[in-house]
């Protein structure tokens, strides 16, 4: 094609270049479509309107509010009140039953499970595992291996209250003695009952430690609070010694470390941070797990 | 071809251009055998779209009484007896194969029928053209006011012809939304301005569709937006009896005073009088006489306009018919036409369509109105229970598809000594356990099934969960796993 100087049409498209040219390269000079002009021109009215009505200039500590004053926050807090309002019709059956009547309805019971459910993965998931498994010095709450009770309402208590938080005045307390640091025991003792406790869940003894001393210690000093029969009382929260399921653990080993310093775990009194609905819906839902009483 | 250089008409090759801004067409009124059929077609197939939704089929007191209805919001789909639930879709696969197959079939039989007289492109034009004639007048007289200067009248008519348009098209997307909520009730609220934003919306954008794709673009729809055309070309075959201009018998084409003469002198003259009436009321624009072609939509329009001017010609009719290229060969051969309608291809479409029929006949007939799955749970996979038990949970999730109430009583097998519970389940006085699930519902239960170490290991035992309908005795049985130390 031949170089066009300016003014130039085009044969082909019947426009005049740009007037420029580049190695021999021309640029046509198409103007753009009518419709995209109008929708630029359009976004422009559209934009003035926008800035007096919304906020949107930033200024150095604050910005331009606009006349309507609108704010992303406002909005936020009228869709939670919408929110609440829409839950509060549904949750109203579970506002007023307890935790009894709930399991007992099986339509409440649906609903509070779908909540417990959820509740239970923002608030317990995070120590107790995301299905109860827990770990670790961290409840399975799948097993049967209750400390303080596994009834609704003996849950219902544990979660409101917590266990050691003595920010709630009714909070489950215990404090097991510290038999090795605290200097009750000798560490002779220890071990010999470290290894008695271990057959009461019918496992080995450690080899060469005196069982049967290991015995007298236990009746001496722990079975005021874990029984003569070594159960355990959940009046106490003192562990069932003979099911084999140990807290932290039940070697020889973890054994010792726990009669010489103790645990007194502590799990956090739920009562000042959730609603009570959500507090008995957690119970049902651990309640649920297959190991409720 | 030479001689398909004469008349008007429209060419569309595929190595032309994108678009082509073509004349408008006028097509005129005809009347004839073709017009009737397809009278009758639009009438059937308009009056099912607009009638449907009213239609009452009485499922019961928790389900919807509409006979064909999409129910989003509770993600079931209705039609008569029939109620699909999401994980049923696979019978629209089949409806959709079906489909397929009978485009291709009654395109191996006759071509473009699916263009010419069931596309719903085809059917609303159709009837924006009826409405467009009754206020503008036919086809002389439509070209004319579209040249004539703007006068009241020409803005009267103009303003009636938009008005009525735009009234079938809000009837076309009015009619549409019916089909997704209860239609006595919507058309109340639509009405009285309560419907939903959404049913509005896509009245709207039907209406648009409606207006401009059958008032203004039309033909350029099946020109330029349709694949069908395309795909249809490359299916067809030589037997597939397609709207044909009988060469053989209409050329050489001359006027009626023209071939009297010829003929007097012994000269050939072909029945074709060239009057181009096949052009005139083609709803495309195209010319038949150049044979088949990407514009014809194949409606037979063209048949009764030829055959009424044979008529009056007194030259036998079928001049422009349903017919095949190979058949115009032969009689040019001298031999005689040959149909073949039951041939390998026409005869496998069908088998085809048998079968996957019959599939989905034999999948609705057979298929359970109750359902059971079953996931393990996974955190714990078991949990130990006392000296010597182990525990698993599980989630079951029961589907009920009938429109009332249903009790499933559980059994486990396969796990010496198994024992089952569940706080969501009832306790039958049998002592199995028992879930009622809502009419038209799911129901998701945690289940906790409990047996000796012994009978579990830690690949895996397998474990069948069996429900049995206390009310039908219907059954159906799950497998999973339970595992133990």
């Amino acid at each position: 094609m031949a170089t066009l100087g300016p003014n130039q049409v085009d044969s082909i498209t019947g426009q005049t270049t740009t007037g420029h040219e580049w190695d021999g390269i021309q640029e046509l000079n198409t103007p753009l479509p009518r419709w995209w002009l109008w929708t630029f021109y359009a976004c422009i009215v559209f934009s003035l309107g926008y800035w007096v009505l919304y906020p949107s200039w930033p200024m150095v500590t604050t910005y331009t509010h606009g006349l309507w004053g609108t704010t992303a926050r406002d909005q936020v807090a009228v869709d939670v009140q919408a929110i609440q309002a829409l839950r509060a019709q549904t949750e109203a059956g579970l506002q007023t039953a307890t935790v009894e009547q709930i399991v007992a309805d099986k339509k409440l019971l649906s609903l509070a499970l779908a909540h417990g459910k959820a509740a239970f993965g923002e608030n317990c998931a995070p120590c107790h595992g995301s299905g109860g498994q827990g770990g670790r010095g961290y409840r399975n709450l799948t097993n049967e291996d209750w400390l303080w009770g596994g009834t609704l309402d003996a849950i219902q208590t544990t979660i409101t209250h917590g266990i050691r938080d003595y920010t709630d005045k009714d909070t489950r307390q215990s404090a097991m003695p510290a038999f090795g640091k605290d200097g009750i025991l000798t560490a002779d003792q220890i071990q010999q009952v470290a290894s008695y406790v271990r057959t009461l869940s019918k496992l080995p003894p450690a080899p060469g430690v005196d069982v049967d001393a290991g015995k007298k210690v236990f009746a001496d000093n722990c079975s005021p609070c874990h029984g003569d029969d070594g159960k355990g009382n959940l009046a106490l929260g003192s562990a069932n010694l003979t099911d084999g399921l140990q807290l932290y653990g039940g070697d020889f080993k973890d054994l010792t470390q726990t009669i010489t310093y103790a645990r007194n775990s502590t799990m956090p009194a739920w009562g000042a941070k959730l609603d009570p609905v959500t507090i008995k819906t957690l119970a049902v839902f651990v309640h649920s797990l297959g190991a409720g009483q | 071809m030479t001689e398909a250089q004469i008349g008007g008409g429209r060419e569309i090759y595929d190595d032309g251009p994108l678009y082509a801004s073509e004349p408008k067409v006028y097509p005129q009124k005809v009347s004839g055998t073709f017009r009737r059929l397809k009278w009758a077609i639009l009438i059937v197939c308009l009056g099912i779209y607009y009638f449907i939704p009213f239609v009452r089929w009485h499922r019961g007191p928790s389900e919807p009484a509409q006979a064909v209805l999409v129910d989003l919001a509770h993600s079931r789909f209705y039609f008569f007896f029939i109620e699909i639930w999401p994980q049923e879709v696979y019978y629209f696969t089949g409806l959709l194969i079906l489909a397929s197959l009978s485009l291709f079939l009654s395109n191996a039989l006759f071509g473009r029928v699916w263009c010419g007289y069931f596309c719903f492109q085809t059917v609303w034009t159709d009837l924006f053209l009826w409405v467009e004639r009754m206020v503008e007048g036919d086809r002389r007289d439509r070209m004319k006011l579209d040249a004539a200067p703007w006068d009241g009248g020409k803005i009267v008519k103009r303003i009636l012809k938009h008005g009525l348009w735009v009234l079938i098209a809000a009837g076309t997307g009015g009619a549409w939304v019916l089909y997704f909520a209860d239609a006595p009730t919507l058309v109340r609220s639509i009405l009285t301005l309560q419907a939903p934003l959404v049913a509005y919306a896509w009245i709207g954008i039907l209406t648009f569709t409606t207006y401009y794709l059958a008032g203004h673009m039309r033909e350029d729809v099946c020109l330029y937006m349709c694949p069908w055309p395309r795909i249809q070309a490359a299916l067809t075959d030589v037997d597939a009896l397609n709207v044909t201009y009988r060469r053989d018998r209409g050329e050489p084409r001359m006027s009626l005073k023209d071939a009297n003469r010829t003929r007097a002198a012994g000269k050939p003259a072909g029945d074709c009088i060239d009057c181009d009436q096949c052009v005139a009321v083609c709803p495309t624009g195209v010319d038949i006489r150049k044979g088949a072609q990407l514009g014809c939509i194949q409606c037979g329009l063209c048949i009764d306009a030829c055959d009424t001017v044979m008529t009056k010609v007194h030259r036998p009719t079928r001049l422009i018919s349903y017919d095949t290229d190979d058949n115009i060969k032969r009689r040019l051969r001298g031999e005689p036409a040959i149909y073949r309608l039951v041939r390998a291809r026409t005869v496998l479409y069908a088998v085809v369509m048998a079968i996957v029929g019959a599939l989905m006949l034999y999948k609705l007939s057979t298929r359970q109105e109750m359902g059971l799955s079953v996931l393990h749970v996974r955190a714990p996979m078991y949990t130990t229970v006392g000296q010597d038990g182990v525990r698993n949970g599980y989630t079951l999730r029961f589907s009920n598809k009938w429109s009332e109430q249903r009790t499933f009583a559980l059994e486990i097998s396969g796990v010496a000594g198994a024992v089952a519970k569940s706080e969501e389940a009832d306790a039958l006085p049998d002592g199995r356990l028992a879930v009622a699930v809502d009419p038209d519902a799911t129901q998701e239960i945690e289940f906790y099934v409990t047996a000796p170490v012994a009978s579990a290991s830690g690949a895996g035992v397998p474990i069948v969960v069996k429900a049995t309908d206390l009310k039908s005795g219907e059954t159906v049985s799950v497998v999973d796993h339970f595992f133990g130390p």
